[in-house]
């Protein structure tokens, strides 16, 4: 594949690792982590951040019913065009199935979380993988792996992730998960390969070779940890897309097949715009908990970025 | 709000002209306005929004109700239905005859019909169109003649064959002569598939040319653009870039005259869509809205048009696990099933819980089948009797589809695997694509223990409905020698005399349920469709084949 | 020049080739596939083992992968499953469709897009500069499908402001010239076409704006930002030269650069956004075509065009942006 292709996201890539992998990374560390507190827009983010995690971890303690079991006195009420709101002891009434709706949108905070951090991982670790592989290798294997990326790239991301979906011979939530990580992998392997032939010729690493540590501990304990600040600020960032492109599968009707599980993308993009105009809030609920979720994921993901800016020292 | 609608929307599309036409001289008269009904002739244009792409125009190469829509307006068959019944009634014959072997079949056809292109219909084409299909050459052609091969066996040369000859005894007089009787006739005469086309222009036009290439095939001219049959209209073309069929009254037909000049099928897949421009009033009939929707539409003043239900929602039982064999096990999971919630919750309006595989308007339908109303203990006692406690089955679903029978698969699933639940049966759902693996998993390999499905029927005829499901061996509900089953079902759909045949499906339908049930009937749904408040005369066809020359579009 | 155009697209076949490979036979393992996508539901045993046959998959996979090397060589991609139409006239049909409503919604994202970043940039830290940005961070959160899904519930059901669907009103006689509905009716002179059409295309444009605009304001706001922060700038001031000379000369030019890599890149995520916003406004572009040869009919002989022509387009896409920075930045070398 070309060599200019998608240069652009090779750039931003780059313009990352250049920030993150400096000499002195822990005093950048510490004045970055001083600067992002200061920062309101980082202190938005986390604090999004921070509650979702909350709900979601603590989900069977928040939430009044199990988010899949169905009520008689819901279903007692509930017709294909009509479904029952707010009732004593189901704050936001029924979904289209008799079951209490205030429940699965806070344990859909638990499901979100599990897609988009399961989708985020896997590409993370894939690519860091592959990333580390070509970066500590180098010669024919880093031609191979850049290559494969570059193809990998070249599709874009929901794109991939739809075809690799209709690709699947089935379809679960794994399959909407991994198609969702996937489409991650190249970005992740050519930032740590970035990071990692950085600083294969930097002060620390070449005085660790010259004390004669071994080849693979060099790796292990100086390039790799250096390298993953830019991998936790691309993760972060990464997990918003996640999300959003879940949603956008189970709109296309190629997301998770099991309706029973409590999803914001899956109840938005099945549920939700179904039975819009018999209960809107089906569609509501769902996309605001994924817009806010992603902006605050956003947020601090930038608020990394721009923290670890060394023009921002100046 | 409607009218302020109107007027914003007039300046707004005023506004764009006014920005398209800057720097350009004289300004373009416009206001050639959306919609039908206003046209200058008499009858005006109908706009009908149907749900996908026709395959092509060529009866005999088609099987699926968006082909037969058009197909059915453009052609007329042998026999036909009384309108918004199953009811058989004359079509092109105006009267038929069977022998009393059952094989020889006699049609009295229409005088004075002629075809678009103004050859006459008479029995000489009406054999030539029986000999195309059963002499139809090329494994392509053949095997896109999917009704023909499920109807008549087999072409020439093949033992299976039901065909066997057809004479013209005199100019209105076709003698169809078949190997043996067979129950699905007269029913099967009606299918759109076997509509008669004109000899002249399937000639012209090269209708028996299918060739293959890459993974499908490339159909005729005649199939594509020169599609010529008696029917009320014509054929205008097909916009493929708009996706719009244009079909122009025939105003020589025999029967009715459409009183719509012009008829649009506009082509919108999504249901949501489809009732968004019935709204906007850019299309006056919608079909299948969404059954969460048709609340909405009716308060709102439009037509929504239930048709009679012909169709039936089962879930499958496989056999083939040794457990699923056990009479108790399968009753226990049709006394676990909570339908009549089923249909109350997710039922479309005018659904119904089944009791057997057939409706009721069909021959056959026995009033006194055993009912399996729900009872979790009764489910868990013969369980437990059985020796089937702690049972896991593996639920195969379909997604990727909707299907009127079935307009939302995974909500089926999750509310009969829930009910299964709490009678103590695991559930293991099994959610495979529609074309990409479900139909394969199911019908071809027998991998599941249950699985949704279910049918709408043809004609009527019981022999479509419960001899297609349980007449033969199939790996859908465990390839097993259930021959007392296949011979039952075999005997009664070979019996002439009509009153026995009744008498014969009648205890095969009281079998079902007690004795074999292979598997369980769940609803029966009928599809609806919607219409603005101007439209007359559309009558809902049960077996979705409504024609629209009766309607007409008031202003 | 040539000799670098000419070697990408020597790249370009051998990547597209091997895309081709992986693909068919990753088509061929899976369950389903063709016959069973043109097998409705009548189907008996003997109408299978005739199409199973009358397709030759009955023959070995590599007799059945050299008959398609050899039909796609000479430009055949087979028919479409769904239509039986050969696959080339069903894509050339949506393509314009898509290019049509993606050239729509670049023109909306670079037109307010690099004003508004570039006025953001300008009044930095202010009202203008807040807003914005908080604009373009939701932008990027929301779900485009659903967004698109409100502004067609919002304006065409409620309010009757714009048609729900489609690209031209039914019924509209309008002459299919290029493909391009408002291009063909201002060819043809026939303005109520265009008007119509371009009627159509306004909120399918607007949603499919969404995420592009938000970039590119961004990405403006901050080149604009990096530019003025340059020494070349604070010389031009130092030197006295007035503010809106520097502003056209320097700062805008400079800050182009990225601006048009991001229109380069975005064309990968137009096609991405198209697949949901077509299927929002039943479209009948590219994407469309995608989600029908996924969903339910499995159109595979479409599904297998689509990816190489994805694929192709964005490499031709990236190679015109490289190109485009050798006119614009003379100190950009193509390699």
């Amino acid at each position: 594949m070309t060599r200019a292709l998608s240069d652009h996201k090779r750039r931003r890539i780059d313009e990352l690792i250049a920030r993150t992998s400096e000499p002195g990374g822990v005093s950048l560390l510490r004045d970055a982590g001083r600067r992002l507190l200061r920062n309101p827009t980082a202190i938005v983010g986390g604090t999004i951040i921070l509650l979702f995690l909350v709900i979601a971890i603590f989900a069977p303690l928040v939430a009044p019913h199990d988010p899949i079991q169905r009520f008689p006195e819901l279903t007692q009420k509930l017709t294909v065009d009509s479904i029952p709101g707010a009732t004593a002891g189901h704050p936001l009434g029924s979904d289209p199935l008799g079951r209490d709706f205030a429940s699965r949108m806070i344990f859909g905070a638990r499901q979100t979380l599990f897609v988009g951090v399961l989708a985020t991982l896997i590409g993370l670790l894939i690519g860091v993988l592959l990333g580390a592989l070509a970066g500590a290798i180098g010669g024919w294997v880093d031609n191979l792996l850049m290559r494969l990326t570059d193809v990998m790239l070249a599709l874009p991301s929901l794109l991939l992730a739809i075809t690799l979906v209709a690709l699947a011979s089935r379809s679960t939530q794994w399959t909407v998960i991994i198609a969702v990580a996937i489409v991650n992998v190249p970005i992740f392997a050519r930032l740590l390969r970035g990071s990692m032939l950085a600083q294969r010729e930097s002060d620390h690493v070449l005085a660790a070779r010259a004390l004669g540590v071994k080849r693979r501990d060099i790796v292990l304990r100086h390039m790799l940890p250096n390298s993953l600040t830019a991998v936790i600020v691309q993760a972060t960032l990464t997990f918003a897309v996640a999300i959003l492109d879940a949603a956008a599968l189970s709109f296309l009707g190629l997301g998770d097949p099991d309706i029973n599980r409590a999803e914001w993308g899956l109840m938005l993009g099945v549920d939700g715009v179904r039975y819009f105009e018999v209960r809107p809030e089906l569609a509501y609920f769902p996309a605001l908990a994924i817009i806010l979720v992603a902006l605050g994921f956003t947020l601090l993901g930038e608020s990394i970025r721009e923290a670890l800016d060394p023009k921002n020292r100046r | 709000m409607r009218a302020s609608g109107k007027g914003l929307r007039s300046a707004l599309a005023a506004g764009t002209i006014a920005v398209l036409t800057i720097g350009a001289a004289g300004c373009a008269e416009s206001d050639r306005d959306n919609g039908g009904g206003e046209g200058s002739a008499s009858g005006g244009t109908f706009i009908f929004a149907g749900a996908g792409d026709p395959k092509n125009f060529d009866p005999i190469f088609n099987d699926d109700g968006e082909s037969f829509r058009p197909i059915r307006q453009m052609y007329d068959t042998l026999i036909t239905h009384k309108p918004g019944t199953a009811e058989l009634t004359g079509g092109l014959a105006e009267s038929w005859e069977n022998d009393a072997s059952g094989k020889v079949w006699t049609f009295k056809l229409r005088q004075g019909v002629k075809f678009h292109d103004g050859s006459p219909l008479d029995a000489a084409a009406v054999c030539a169109n029986f000999d195309r299909w059963f002499n139809m050459k090329g494994e392509a052609a053949q095997s896109q003649m999917i009704y023909y091969q499920d109807v008549f066996g087999g072409f020439a040369g093949s033992k299976d064959a039901v065909y066997d000859n057809c004479k013209a005894q005199d100019a209105s007089t076709a003698v169809v002569t078949m190997t043996r009787y067979k129950g699905a006739f007269p029913g099967a005469f009606t299918l759109t598939a076997f509509s008669i086309a004109s000899p002249t222009a399937m000639k012209q036009y090269d209708s028996d040319t299918v060739t293959q290439n890459g993974d499908s095939f490339s159909y005729s001219a005649f199939a594509n653009e020169h599609p010529t049959g008696t029917g009320a209209f014509t054929f205008g073309g097909w916009n493929k870039a708009t996706g719009e069929i244009t079909l122009n009254k025939n105003a020589d037909y025999w029967g009715d005259k459409a009183k719509v000049d012009k008829m649009i099928i506009k082509i919108i897949k999504d249901e949501n869509t489809r009732k968004q421009e019935l709204r906007a009033g850019t299309v006056q009939a919608i079909d299948y809205p969404a059954p969460a929707d048709r609340k909405a539409l009716a308060d709102e003043g439009y037509k929504v048009l239930d048709r009679p239900a012909f169709n039936i929602l089962y879930l499958g039982i496989n056999q083939k696990n040794p457990k699923l064999k056990d009479l108790r096990v399968r009753q226990a999971i049709a006394y676990a099933l909570n339908r009549a919630q089923l249909v109350q919750t997710k039922g479309p309006g005018g659904a119904a819980v089944a009791d057997e595989f057939l409706p009721n308007t069909v021959l056959g339908y026995a009033q006194d089948v055993q009912k399996y109303e729900y009872n979790v203990d009764k489910a868990k006692q013969l369980l437990s009797e059985a020796g089937a406690t702690g049972l896991t089955l593996n639920f195969y679903y379909p997604t990727e589809v909707t299907r009127p029978y079935m307009p939302n698969p995974q909500e089926i699933f999750t509310v009969l695997a829930n009910d299964l639940q709490a009678a103590g049966i695991k559930v293991n759902g099994v959610p495979r694509p529609w074309n990409g693996g479900f139909k394969d998993d199911v019908q071809q390999f027998g991998k599941q223990d249950l699985h949704i499905l279910g049918w709408t029927g043809d004609y009527n005829d019981p022999g479509n409905f419960v001899g297609t499901f349980f007449g033969r061996g199939k790996v859908e509900f465990g390839d097993q020698a259930m021959t007392e089953m296949f011979d039952a079902i075999g005997k009664a759909d070979a019996t002439v005399d009509q009153a026995a045949k009744k008498t014969a499906f009648e205890q095969v339908n009281r079998d079902l349920a007690a004795k074999w049930l292979p598997a369980v009937p769940i609803w029966h749904a009928p599809p609806a469709l919607a219409t603005t408040k101007n439209v007359e005369g559309l009558v809902p066809s049960p077996l979705t084949a409504e024609e629209f020359n009766t309607v007409s579009v008031t202003k | 020049m040539l000799r670098v155009i000419s070697r990408r697209l020597v790249q370009l076949v051998v990547t597209l080739l091997a895309l081709m490979t992986l693909v068919f036979f990753w088509l061929r393992s899976l369950p389903g596939g063709p016959v069973d996508a043109l097998l409705g539901e009548r189907a008996t045993p003997q109408t299978r083992e005739l199409l199973t046959r009358a397709l030759g998959y009955d023959q070995p996979i590599w007799v059945q992968y050299g008959r398609f090397l050899k039909n796609v060589v000479t430009g055949n991609f087979g028919n479409s499953i769904r239509t039986g139409e050969p696959v080339t006239e069903v894509i050339s049909r949506a393509f314009p469709a898509t290019v049509e409503l993606a050239v729509a919604a670049i023109i909306i994202a670079i037109g307010l897009g690099v004003p508004l970043g570039y006025l953001a940039a300008r009044h930095r830290g202010r009202l203008l500069d807040n807003a914005t940005i908080i604009v373009t961070l939701v932008g990027i959160s929301i779900p485009i499908f659903f967004l698109g899904y409100l502004l067609k519930d919002w304006l065409t059901q409620g309010l009757h402001l714009f048609p729900p669907s489609g690209r031209i009103s039914t019924g509209m006689d309008n002459t299919d010239v290029t493909g391009f509905f408002v291009l063909d009716g201002l060819l043809t002179r026939e303005l109520d076409a265009s008007a119509d059409a371009l009627w159509h295309l306004v909120l399918p444009a607007v949603t499919l704006a969404t995420i592009p605009l938000a970039i590119i304001i961004r990405i403006t706001r901050a080149s604009v930002l990096d530019v003025l922060d340059e020494d070349y700038i604070r010389t031009a001031d130092a030197k006295g030269l007035r503010n809106p000379t520097i502003r056209k000369r320097h700062v805008l030019r400079n800050a182009l650069l990225p601006v048009v890599t991001i229109i380069g890149l975005q064309t990968g995520a137009l096609l991405a956004g198209a697949v949901l916003t077509e299927k929002v406004y039943n479209w009948g572009g590219l994407g469309t075509l995608i989600t029908d040869s996924i969903g339910g009919s499995r159109d595979y002989p479409v599904l297998q065009a689509l990816i190489l022509l994805a694929a192709a387009v964005f490499v031709v896409v990236n190679l015109l942006v490289d190109l485009s920075y050798a006119v614009i930045d003379p100190r950009v070398r193509v390699r």
